[in-house]
């Protein structure tokens, strides 16, 4: 098989274009590519860290022990959800209600994929699931910037595994240095209430147009009036109460043009 | 919390989050996402995101408590005010547990 020398020295094989799959032998280019999405992911690993140690100390602090805490990241890899089941978890809601609760976080994922999609088709299955496993909200906002800036770049899914591989680390080290420190902490700090606090960071800056204001409104007051229902039912009223907010109130240009 | 709860949760998390990651990634490319539910989609975030932490600020002790001599709704508000100006996780975070220490020294209930 030919070779190349790449940047870093190493001999590369360099595989033959086959006609319907995409290349899975590494060659330079997507090593270069690799590279541009470590460089363009590490000034988010800044806002990464703090978020992963707040949860790792959330989750210690709301009564999960260490070992399961520090699985949770690995198995579930998603701030927002491991912060939602702690919380569930400590006021001994039933695990259908979590699961639930994990869903509706998560639905957004869906959005990501599907517009990802175009750009990993013909990866084999193993790419698209562990590539699936680490997109993070980061890992996917930088790879779709760079895919709409560079639609032809050969090798995208190494952009991909670039942005995603750093962020996932960083997450890792962040929640188990959390669980660490969170263990340690003394309970009148009052650190469980980070958790709502977290959520507080993460929601309103995606509050940047009127229909999505009104999304977070209305959830936010469906799922308080409707407190007194059983089992957290009040989530999904308020989860369809956003939807309806966000979609009644948007511009009909939205409706025309969906992106 | 016994500790099957916390595993069947994980463990379920798990797969429902790489279900709905990896969706569109794995399912056949004539499988399209019709336009209607693209929009929708749009709003979960901070539709979900807010009805998950509203809660925390609004409810004490399973009923509805709006009033100064709340400390967590007004650490949130501080919070909410510092995300919305900064964007800034971390400040958001230390900007809400400072103030929730504040108004409790200063009298407000948790």
């Amino acid at each position: 098989m030919e070779s190349v020398r790449s940047s870093w020295g190493r001999r590369l094989p360099i595989s033959r274009p086959f006609a319907g799959r995409i290349r899975t032998s590494v060659t330079s280019s997507d090593l270069a590519v690799f590279r541009a999405g470590l460089r363009a992911a590490s000034p988010v690993l800044l806002g990464v860290f703090p978020f992963g140690l707040v949860t790792g100390v959330a989750m210690a602090a709301g009564g999960i022990p260490p070992l399961e805490s520090i699985l949770m990241s690995f198995v579930v890899f998603a701030g927002a959800s491991q912060l939602a089941a702690t919380q569930l978890l400590g006021a001994a809601a039933p695990v259908a209600v979590i699961l639930v609760t994990a869903f509706f976080i998560n639905l957004r994922f869906v959005m990501y994929s599907a517009s990802m999609r175009a750009h990993l088709a013909g990866l084999p299955l193993r790419w698209r699931l562990g590539l699936g496993y680490m997109l993070s909200d980061n890992a996917y906002a930088l790879c779709i910037t760079r895919y709409t800036q560079h639609p032809d770049e050969p090798g995208k899914h190494w952009y991909c595994l670039g942005t995603a591989m750093p962020i996932w680390l960083t997450w890792q080290v962040a929640t188990v240095l959390g669980v660490i420190a969170g263990a340690a902490i003394p309970h009148h700090w009052r650190l469980e209430f980070a958790a709502p606090l977290a959520f507080v960071a993460m929601s309103v800056p995606l509050l940047r147009d009127r229909a999505m204001v009104a999304a977070a409104l209305a959830a936010g007051s469906a799922v308080v009036i409707t407190n007194g229902l059983p089992m957290r039912l009040g989530l999904v009223c308020a989860a369809v109460a956003g939807i309806a907010a966000g979609l009644l109130v948007e511009p009909k240009a939205a409706r025309a043009s969906p992106s | 919390m016994t500790l099957a709860a916390i595993w069947i949760s994980m463990l379920g998390m798990g797969i429902i989050t790489l279900t709905l990651r990896s969706s569109f990634l794995v399912l056949p490319e004539r499988v399209k996402l019709p336009a209607l539910l693209r929009r929708a989609l749009r709003y979960v975030p901070a539709a979900v995101l807010t009805a998950i932490y509203a809660p925390a600020l609004l409810v004490q002790s399973g009923t509805i408590h709006i009033s100064p001599a709340n400390a967590h709704l007004l650490a949130g508000l501080v919070a909410i005010g510092v995300a919305w100006y900064l964007r800034r996780t971390f400040l958001t975070i230390a900007a809400g547990m400072l103030a929730l220490h504040l108004f409790v020294a200063l009298g407000a209930r948790t």
